[in-house]
């Protein structure tokens, strides 16, 4: 009977439990599941914007003509504020692998502060990014929308951009907020344009000096501005409406899966981020509060720690992504 | 735990007194990396942007390079890679690297093909 018993050798105990070929416990291990997963999920979103991109090559926005604003300075600022935003997160990394470090040495009252200045990094880099999105939102110059939802923006001769608002010439007219209590569909329409598109095509033909430059890029990579001719008829013919800002239909600043993409990447890391914010706010509580001294190990402070330096490190890829690239 | 942290970079020619000077190193070695990124992004250096290798200019491939460096360090040494064993390491970079430049380079390339029907095609919307 005993012969036909498979029976595990004695000698060779890998397959007898209790073996860690990995070296690690169920939670670092099933952090690393999620990370290399949710990894996958980031790298599934880039990749669509890629797509995008390469499929508009030539008329893609600059990111540098999007993103030139710095809180309470007016000017044009391409990107210092968005490496500010990285190195908040880069440095908030640091604080939380020093955090790590000190749970290590069981140093709880070290592990407080580092946790404390982490969570700080992490609310003003959420802070940031709302302030980034609103001023997208918002818009600068804005632009004329065409037929083929194309973008016409306007430049002196020497290509600096000039505002709607700069040459547009008032027209007194009646005009009624649609309202959701009359008409049939209960539809209210939006807050509308600050000028209309006629105000800034009677505006445009006034003033002899602004052209139109459209979102094709030439072969520099700059876009393309038109003769002062070729400028008014296509603003007779092709204009059909005014963009001031971004939104999920329209974009001032070229086509509008630029910013539906920036919208949905952005907001999709700053929800992790705000989600990181959360988890360690709860270790925070939990770490003044002796838990982890009682278990013996700050295990917790490292696994909340992957997660936090995943979130750092998606956002060093959608920064060269978007900002960069 | 505490005590078997890797503490050399660079290939061990960098090795760091404790676990709290290493990190201080990262952090500067990752801040060089983006100054630099930076700089070249706003300068955009001419001889940078001209030429192209696979459908990039040099200076995106720069930027992508300096990213996964980037990319390496925090997950080396902040993220402990380096004091992981060889099997855990590998199960994650490896399988997230190959599955992530196989979904590149099909999206990319199919990027470029739409638009090239889209510019260059006879019929268009014939894919």
């Amino acid at each position: 009977m005993d012969d036909t018993v498979a029976k595990p050798s004695t000698d060779n105990k890998t397959w007898d439990g209790n073996n860690k070929p990995l070296n690690a416990s169920y939670g670092k291990m099933m952090m690393w599941f999620f990370i290399v997963s949710d990894a996958l999920t980031f790298s599934g979103f880039l990749g669509a914007y890629g797509f995008s991109r390469y499929k508009f090559i030539d008329s893609w926005p600059i990111a540098d003509e999007v993103f030139t604003h710095i809180p309470f300075i007016h000017g044009n600022f391409p990107m210092y504020y968005v490496a500010f935003m990285t190195f908040v997160l880069i440095f908030s990394s640091v604080t939380m692998v020093l955090a790590v470090d000190a749970g290590h040495h069981m140093k709880k009252n070290k592990v407080i502060v580092y946790l404390f200045l982490t969570i700080i990094g992490g609310a003003i880099f959420v802070g940031s990014q709302a302030w980034e999105w609103g001023t997208f939102i918002k818009g600068n110059y804005g632009a004329v929308e065409t037929k083929g939802g194309k973008i016409l923006q306007f430049v002196k001769a020497d290509g600096s951009r000039v505002a709607l608002g700069d040459f547009a010439v008032p027209i007194h007219s009646e005009r009624i907020q649609q309202e959701s209590n009359n008409g049939i569909w209960y539809q209210s329409e939006g807050a509308g344009t600050s000028v209309s598109l006629a105000e800034v095509t009677k505006g445009f033909l006034a003033d002899e000096s602004i052209l139109i430059r459209t979102q094709y890029l030439d072969e520099n990579g700059h876009r393309t501005v038109l003769s002062r001719a070729e400028s008014v008829a296509k603003l007779k013919t092709d204009g059909t409406g005014i963009v001031e800002g971004a939104n999920l239909k329209h974009n001032e600043y070229g086509t509008p899966l630029f910013a539906d993409f920036f919208f949905f990447i952005t907001g999709f890391h700053g929800f992790h981020v705000f989600s990181g914010i959360i988890f360690n706010i709860i270790v925070f509580f939990n770490v003044i509060i002796g838990t982890y001294e009682r278990r013996g190990s700050y295990e917790m402070v490292e696994k909340v720690g992957l997660y936090w330096h995943f979130v750092d490190l998606v956002w060093v890829f959608v920064f060269t992504v978007f900002y960069l690239i | 735990m505490a005590q078997d942290h890797n503490l050399a970079i660079f290939r061990g020619k960098l090795k760091f007194k404790s676990n709290v000077s290493k990190i201080w190193g990262v952090f500067i070695l990752l801040s060089i990396i983006t100054i630099v990124e930076v700089f070249l992004g706003i300068t955009k250096p001419a001889f940078l942007t001209e030429h192209h290798l696979f459908a990039l200019k040099y200076l995106n491939w720069i930027f992508i390079g300096l990213t996964i460096v980037k990319a390496y360090y925090i997950t080396w040494d902040f993220m402990h890679m380096r004091d992981e064993k060889m099997g855990l390491r590998r199960s994650v970079v490896w399988t997230a690297g190959f599955l992530i430049i196989y979904l590149l380079f099909i999206l990319l390339v199919e990027g470029d093909y739409v638009f090239e029907v889209y510019k260059n095609g006879y019929v268009k919307f014939d894919f």
